[in-house]
């Protein structure tokens, strides 16, 4: 009775495809501010034997003042030298490396953990999920440092424990995001569909869900980043975390702190050298956030 | 005696509907949205005057700005992404197109109110109605708390809410849709505005409550003289409701008049479209798609089976869900969505299942799709589904898809649609990449797109259009039947038109069987071979079409076909079919049974519950 063909009214017009995430990203002050502090950071770490004549455990004989006091800021050591006559500028781009190696590693892990955990609780419910959530939130309520020195009392510090004593703290969040997002994606109507053709649950889980995940792992994935990097200086700070004289951000705050008085810069250019990276990975994260949430789109 | 009850409380607030000059004039307004495109016009150019007490439906298509005009009216336009680019919106001797935020927040709800489509998400769920209700009247007014809640109370029972002081306490989940919609009515006209405006205000009711809210408003504007704007895409509606008549299509007025002359004598050919894509309960269904009394021949692989053998049959079909209750969180309580329901479907019939909100059809139709747990036998294709191993269910399984309402929620948003249409296929190993392809891009072509869209998502289609991709896709794995649960219900009614004609013109192609799922009794006459009335899960009337339409014999069935609004102005009732009471809850306690109601054969399988 109805030609098919006719054409129906208000169909919309092809939508343009849309810029990169990166060049979106650019484009906003505050996140471009985040990516270059980045991209310096991790050139820092990966060109550091260029960067500095001097080697990250190298004591100096003209690094100490014939007192044995470490020098400040000066035109050889740029940001001085600690006690023991090493170049601080040299220690913290060594210890770039700890930083970002614990970032992605441990925050890796922690990522994977937690969607395992959030998405397979969240799509199948019933026992498993209420078991997996309760184990979730028994973590959550489990005060994380507190874990963290446990589990670093009973293996041996290396810089590798160390990211899996950090990933085993930090997954609980992403799984409780993950559990939140994947059973309001299993309650819509095309996961419905999808069981009406004969889909079977890894095929609902793999091509239905977890695509519709990717933003939010993404931005829980650079948000976690900071987080990771932070808990590293802590725990490196409290003297479990990176042994030395392997040069870690934290341990270096760690070493120097007792002389915070008398050489106030070997405090002080740590410190601002993990506050900037976790500033600047926290700024792309809120970034990304609002430009891949789509209810966000339009919005200036 | 409600009706005389309400004219007392409401008082001798009756103006007098001769007094000069329009309450709203709106004359060359122009609304435009920021898009990342540039700006685009979504209303132009429109003007229209409301006199007092009048009512005065805006009519069109999703798309057409009705809403947006409305929004216009209550300055609640989403700014700055929508904004009045040109014109002016007078009421009495203000423009409200100009007033700051301030001024007109004293306007909105005090002199022009609002009702909207969705009372659920109108009212605050976690504030009692009666805190809503009179803080809406402390907000304009300068009465006392105890003033203001007499006020309520008055308010709620010129809406005809029964109880209406211990309504106060209620939260809007404790209300049904109707009494929520009555709640919205009642906080709008608290204050006696000069405007309401109405944005498809029963869209979201069943029809038998949809009745009663019309007659509600007809009766309350007539007593207060209030001016209404109704915004409707239903032409039942503005039939039963509108003194004037504006029809709108993309933006612009296409036709205004009198209700009468606009349905009698339509001018614009728009106008003749609309009205005749309308379905009309009691138009039957078109002698050229009558389904031919024997089945067509079946190409391959069905000659092994008996071709008289339903191609689905349910057997004392029970679903109910579990609520848990109660300190340690026992069940406590069930519902009783379906209740021993029974029918069987034959290849290339179509059987409607009818029934209002809660009746338990959707759930019918998810069991048999194997989405819910249920008890009883479903057969498919002459095959039990109760002890079939994963494998064999999966096979059987093939033979029904499902096409849903919502063609915007049933599609994933992240997948192209061509890999969706052929997805069933590659889900159930059919063919080869190719193969699939060319299948998909035949059936692309056979609902009525083109092949070259596949590559695209569904957000870049239209509702009818995804649609299509919904039945594309369902028609893939040429099932045996196919569920069509309200899948036309969200369309517009040009569209829901040619989506009906496809489904027709498809069974009559492939011998296909529709369930078809609908609370819309017009539609259902259009479709149906057999019509299967529902009421609390289960079944009070089952026959052909002709047996229920011309010769309904359980009162449920003729209160359903009574109640829905006639798109003719001529026809107009004073008096709605009305309720004695809301349809009780199929919430119930452990161990209370319902009772198992008995279908009775009045002849030619005409079966009424007795």
């Amino acid at each position: 009775m109805s030609s098919p063909a006719a054409p129906e009214v208000h169909s919309r017009p092809m939508t343009k495809p849309r810029p990169g995430v990166l060049r979106k990203l650019a484009q906003r002050p505050l996140a471009l501010i985040g990516l270059v502090i980045v991209v310096l950071v991790v050139a820092g770490a990966l060109l550091a034997p260029w960067l500095t004549k001097f080697g990250p455990d190298e004591q100096m004989f003209d690094g100490l003042t014939l007192s044995g006091e470490p020098l400040p800021p000066n035109a050889t050591f740029w940001l001085g030298t600690d006690l023991l006559g090493r170049d601080l500028f040299t220690r913290i781009l060594y210890g770039a490396r700890t930083s970002l190696i614990i970032g992605i590693v441990a925050n890796g892990i922690a990522l994977l953990i937690g969607t395992l955990v959030g998405v397979v609780a969240g799509y199948y419910r019933g026992w498993l999920g209420s078991v997996l959530m309760r184990f979730t939130d028994l973590m959550m309520a489990f005060p994380a440092l507190l874990l963290a020195i446990c589990l670093a009392a009973v293996f041996q510090p290396s810089l590798w424990i160390v990211a899996l004593v950090i990933a085993l703290v930090n997954w609980v969040q992403t799984a409780r995001v993950m559990f939140t997002q994947t059973s309001s994606l299993a309650e819509r109507e095309f996961i419905d569909a999808e069981r009406t053709i004969g889909a079977s649950s890894a095929r609902i889980l793999f091509m239905h869900i977890l695509p519709h995940l990717i933003p939010t792992i993404i931005v829980w994935g650079t948000l976690g980043i900071s987080t990771t990097v932070l808990l590293e200086a802590t725990l490196s700070y409290l003297g479990i975390g990176v042994q030395p004289p392997t040069p870690s951000w934290g341990n270096i705050i760690f070493e120097n702190q007792t002389y915070f008085q008398a050489a106030p810069w070997l405090v002080f250019f740590p410190g601002i050298a993990i506050l900037a990276l976790a500033l600047a990975f926290n700024l792309i994260g809120d970034a990304l956030r609002d430009i891949l949430d789509p209810t966000q789109r339009g919005r200036s | 005696m409600s009706q005389v009850e309400s004219n007392k409380l409401s008082g001798a607030a009756a103006p007098d509907s001769n007094s000069v000059g329009p309450v709203l004039s709106v004359s060359g307004v122009t609304i435009a949205v920021r898009t990342e495109d540039g700006v685009r016009e979504v209303v132009s150019d429109l003007s229209f005057e409301l006199g007092r007490g009048e009512t005065l439906c805006i009519a069109g298509e999703s798309g057409s700005g009705k809403s947006m005009t409305s929004l216009a009216i209550m300055g609640l336009l989403p700014e700055p992404a929508a904004f009045i680019k040109s014109g002016s919106i007078r009421l009495g001797d203000q423009d409200l197109a100009s007033l700051s935020e301030s001024r007109m927040r004293r306007i909105r709800g005090n002199r022009v109110a609002m009702i909207f489509q969705e009372p659920m998400t109108s009212l605050n769920p976690v504030l009692s109605i009666g805190r809503q209700l009179i803080e809406a009247i402390e907000t304009h007014t300068s009465l006392s708390r105890s003033a203001a809640r007499a006020k309520a109370i008055e308010a709620l029972k010129a809406v005809r809410i029964p109880d209406a002081e211990g309504r106060l306490k209620q939260y809007p989940h404790e209300l049904s849709g109707g009494m929520r919609q009555r709640v919205m009515i009642a906080m709008a006209l608290a204050l006696k505005p000069d405007v309401l405006i109405a944005d498809e205000p029963t869209t979201a009711l069943d029809v038998t409550v949809q009745g009663e809210v019309l007659e509600l408003l007809r009766d309350l504007q007539r007593e207060n003289g209030t001016s209404v704007i109704l915004i409707t895409h239903d032409m039942g509606v503005v039939a039963e409701m509108a003194d004037r008549v504006i029809i709108m299509r993309h933006g612009r007025m296409v036709e205004e008049g009198r209700a009468a002359d606009i349905f009698a004598r339509p001018q614009a050919d728009y106008t003749r479209e609309l009205l005749a894509a309308v379905p009309r309960i009691g138009g039957g269904r078109e002698a050229v798609s009558a389904p031919p009394l024997t089945p067509p021949d079946k190409g391959e692989g069905d000659s092994s089976r008996d071709a008289n053998a339903p191609v689905a049959s349910v057997r004392d079909l029970h679903v109910r869900f579990d609520l848990h209750g109660g300190f340690f969180g026992r069940v406590d309580r069930r519902v009783h969505a379906v209740e021993g329901v029974n029918f069987a479907i034959a290849s290339n019939e179509t059987l409607s299942l009818v029934g209002e909100s809660g009746c338990g059809k959707s759930t019918t139709a998810k069991a048999i799709a194997g989405l819910v747990p249920y008890t009883g036998n479903i057969s498919i294709g002459g095959r039990d589904l109760v002890g079939l191993g994963r494998d064999d269910r999966k096979a059987v399984r093939r033979d029904v898809q499902m096409i849903f309402q919502d063609p915007f929620a049933s599609l994933d948003p992240r997948m192209r649609v061509g890999d969706l249409v052929a997805e069933p296929l590659v889900i159930h190993g059919i063919g080869n990449r190719q193969e699939r392809q060319d299948r998909v891009a035949a059936l692309f072509e056979r609902v009525g797109l083109s092949a070259d869209q596949m590559e695209r998502y569904p957000h870049e289609f239209s509702g009818g259009q995804r649609q299509r991709i919904c039945i594309a896709r369902a028609l893939a794995l040429r099932p045996k039947l196919i569920i069509a649960d309200e899948s036309v219900s969200a369309l517009d009614v040009s569209v829901q038109a040619r989506v009906l004609g496809l489904l027709k013109d498809l069974q009559r192609e492939f011998g296909v069987a529709y369930l078809f799922i609908s609370h819309d009794m017009a539609v259902v006459e259009n479709i149906s071979d057999r019509v299967a009335v529902m009421y609390l899960g289960q079944i009070v009337e089952m026959g052909t079409r002709d047996q229920i339409f011309s010769n309904p014999r359980h009162p449920y069935t003729r209160r359903l076909i009574e109640a829905v609004p006639i798109p003719d102005p001529a026809r107009r009732r004073e008096r709605f079919a009305r309720l004695e009471a809301e349809i009780p809850s199929p919430v119930r306690r452990l161990g209370d049974e319902p009772t198992k109601l008995r279908l009775q054969d009045m002849g030619g399988g005409h079966l009424v519950a007795a």
